[in-house]
């Protein structure tokens, strides 16, 4: 857990300002967050306007290592709360809610007109009518590949619309002629394999059923699910053979090695392709291929997110930065610097291929947004849900026994 | 005052002394002993309000597959790691011999006990890698399978505790090294005399002497297995779907992790292993208090 001073960058930010040449009495607020390095620099950046603007408040970010912040929220919410703190949106912050752990920040949406400037981000920070943070980025998730694997491979390389389901699923076959693995992924941590998951059952059966299925309305072993799983067999025999020992980041290693020619990913993945010599002309995007004709399309777009503890003891101040967090300008630049969409509708996106069809890809999605399995679903179905998943790409035939398991997990979630 | 001190300063003093211990044991081992039992009892996310469900976490654990998978998996750690019991002592003492440089051969010997079992972990990992390997690479080269011991949910334990023997091993050659110090030379040499050789020397002459280092040996090993923990979060995380869960680690995954959100779940899990280990721990105590007060 890296504890990180801000004072340095305080004290040389008080020294530029010639008004603020006398040391004043500060307020300060605490922020917890788990930035990795690129969008930690980008943050600094963002507060550090903010505290120009607002001489009188001092924001201390406290960084933390990006797994270990996910068990250490649970500890300093309850024992020594910051002002703020990093989360997620959707089904994800719902056990800190419904326990009284963050705090209602409906006025800061109400104040700053956010319902209409971050709408589509609105229904997953609603819980209870009422909004528990501020969005300030998302991604898309969609298949990621290599066009020098198609190529070496013998397969038509796929334009920006995309394949359809019958052509990706035979351009498998010719994939595993060649001795490249069609899909790659690395399930070692469980939730890559559910993002597989999540598209295939948005395409056969579309958001609704999606979504009631992440609630717990449907019943796992209902012929929708099945159907699901009837298409993911037809790729299952391609995936990478061994992606339940290997890690997210070695998968996209054998796609950048041209050993895989497409990843279903999330978009903070570009990033590593390209430190590993992948540039523009070689790494492709498209869209998840439709499989049910005709059914309305939905995305998956995952929405980090800011919160005010309810243990928080600066709220005012908080707020204020909340404010200043949702503001066009602010979700400009922390997007920028992480490669990621801004939400606010009236910022801009920025000029990166992958950015601006993954922008594209969102914005006509007329199905809907989900978040990602582990955000839709509570935490105790999402781990056994990722760990079906992960079972059955490596043994489909274990289909029956594994939504039987999911369905008794499911009765004893929702009660 | 002074005339009470004075007259039961013998009886006092000694409980002065073990106060400090005492506190610390109680509030770091007996209390939560018994807060965990309390909690088994609780539907609790660790946040909110306790609900009280009675049993019902007990009987939870009676249906569970996953449970039945870590004690599974737990008896296969408990009988595989005594294996480092023989082991130690074959390398003991083939090692118990007079040969320059022999102190640097030992040092190496015990090496894998000094580092950390989440580099042990790491190690062994890379090892089982797939692609890039050692024992990937060699079990390819000779049955022509490409086998990642980690995705597998058939080897995957076996490959763990294979890893945690690496350092339990080295631990139970330095006890019988040690015991190997104290092992009386007349009696050897009398025995030389009357014709005891080999195995018959061992058993009958030795292996009775090592008889306190055995015993430490075992217990260290056993409460070594039930514990196990470090070794499956760092490899595999319970992976591939859960087939590697100890009974440690699942209470780890219901109560603490990242998707874990049951504290009482978790506190039934843990006092199950406690119940578990505590069979084993009033045996080794019985038996030390049988040795002490019989001889």
């Amino acid at each position: 857990m890296v504890h990180y001073a801000r004072g340095a960058l305080a004290l040389t930010a008080a020294l530029l300002m010639t008004t603020a040449a006398v040391a004043q009495d500060k307020r300060v607020v605490k922020y917890n967050a788990d930035y990795d390095p690129a969008p930690l620099a980008a943050m600094e950046q963002v507060i550090a306007d903010f505290e120009a603007a607002n001489p009188d408040i001092d924001i201390q970010l406290n960084n933390f290592d990006h797994e270990g912040y996910k068990t250490a929220i649970r500890n300093f919410l309850t024992a020594d709360a910051p002002d703020l703190a990093n989360w997620y949106a959707g089904n994800r912050m719902a056990p800190f809610v419904t326990s009284g752990q963050f705090m209602d920040v409906s006025d800061v949406w109400e104040a700053n007109g956010l319902k209409d400037s971050l709408g589509s981000a609105l229904a997953s920070m609603t819980i209870d009518g009422k909004q528990w943070g501020v969005p300030y980025t998302y991604y898309q998730w969609g298949i990621y590949f290599n066009r020098d694997a198609y190529k070496a491979a013998g397969v038509d390389v796929p334009g920006p619309e995309g394949v359809s389901w019958d052509q990706f699923v035979s351009n498998c076959e010719k994939f595993a002629a060649a001795g490249i693995d069609c899909i790659t992924t690395g399930t070692k941590a469980l939730w890559p394999g559910a993002g597989i998951f999540d598209y295939l059952n948005l395409r056969t059966n579309g958001y609704e059923f999606h979504m009631d299925l992440t609630a717990g309305k449907v019943a796992w072993t209902d012929d929708k699910v099945r159907a699901t799983f009837a298409e993911w067999a037809k790729i299952q025999p391609y995936v990478t053979k061994n992606h339940a020992a290997i890690d997210w980041q070695d998968a996209a290693a054998l796609l950048v090695q041209g050993k895989a020619a497409n990843y279903v990913m999330g978009n903070f993945a570009v990033a590593v392709f390209k430190e590993g010599g992948m540039t523009n002309d070689n790494l492709g995007f498209m869209g998840f291929p439709e499989i049910t004709p005709g059914i309305a399309r939905a995305e998956e777009a995952p929405t980090d997110t800011v919160h005010i503890p309810s243990g928080a003891k600066n709220v005012d101040d908080a707020k204020k930065f909340l404010a200043y967090l949702a503001s066009a300008d602010a979700q400009n630049k922390i997007n920028a610097a992480m490669g990621q969409l801004p939400i606010n509708k009236a910022s801009t996106v920025a000029d990166d291929p992958f950015l601006q069809a993954g922008f594209q890809m969102l914005s006509t999605a007329d199905g809907g947004i989900a978040q990602f399995f582990d955000r839709d679903a509570p935490a105790e179905m999402a781990k056994a849900g990722m760990e079906g998943f992960q079972e059955f790409m490596v043994k489909p035939e274990n289909l029956d026994a594994i939504l039987e398991r999911l369905e008794k997990i499911r009765q004893k979630v929702y009660q | 005052m002074t005339d009470f001190w004075k007259s039961n300063q013998r009886r006092i003093a000694p409980w002065l002394f073990l106060a400090p211990g005492l506190f610390m044991f109680a509030v770091y081992v007996i209390i939560p002993i018994f807060q965990s039992l309390w909690i088994s009892l609780y539907d609790w996310d660790g946040l909110g309000a306790k609900v009280w469900i009675g049993t019902a976490n007990y009987v939870e654990l009676w249906d569970d597959d996953a449970f039945y998978t870590s004690l599974k998996n737990n008896v296969i750690w408990l009988i595989l790691y005594l294996l480092a019991v023989p082991a130690g002592l074959f390398i003991a003492i083939f090692l118990n011999q007079t040969i320059t440089g022999m102190r640097l051969y030992k040092s190496l010997f015990f090496f894998p006990f000094v580092i950390s079992q989440v580099v042990v972990g790491l190690i062994f990992s890379w090892f089982y890698a797939p692609d890039f390997g050692l024992f990937y690479k060699l079990i390819e080269l000779l049955t022509g399978q490409s086998i990642a011991i980690l995705a597998d949910d058939r080897f995957v334990t076996y490959g763990i505790i294979a890893a945690g023997l690496w350092p339990q091993i080295a631990y139970v050659m330095i006890l019988y090294l040690t015991g190997l110090n104290n092992v009386a030379p007349d009696q050897i040499e009398a025995a030389r005399l009357d014709g005891a050789k080999g195995w018959r020397m061992l058993w009958y002459v030795v292996l009775p002497q090592l008889r306190p280092a055995t015993f430490i040996a075992v217990v260290v090993t056993v409460i070594g297995a039930l514990r196990s923990f470090d070794l499956v979060s760092i490899m595999t995380d319970g992976g591939p779907y859960g087939s590697s869960r100890v009974l440690s680690f699942y209470m780890y995954e219901q109560a603490l992790s990242e998707y874990g959100y049951r504290m009482g779940y978790g506190a039934a899990i843990a006092v199950v292993l406690f119940a578990i280990m505590m069979v084993f721990i009033s045996g080794f105590i019985w038996k030390m208090w049988r040795d002490e007060s019989e001889r």
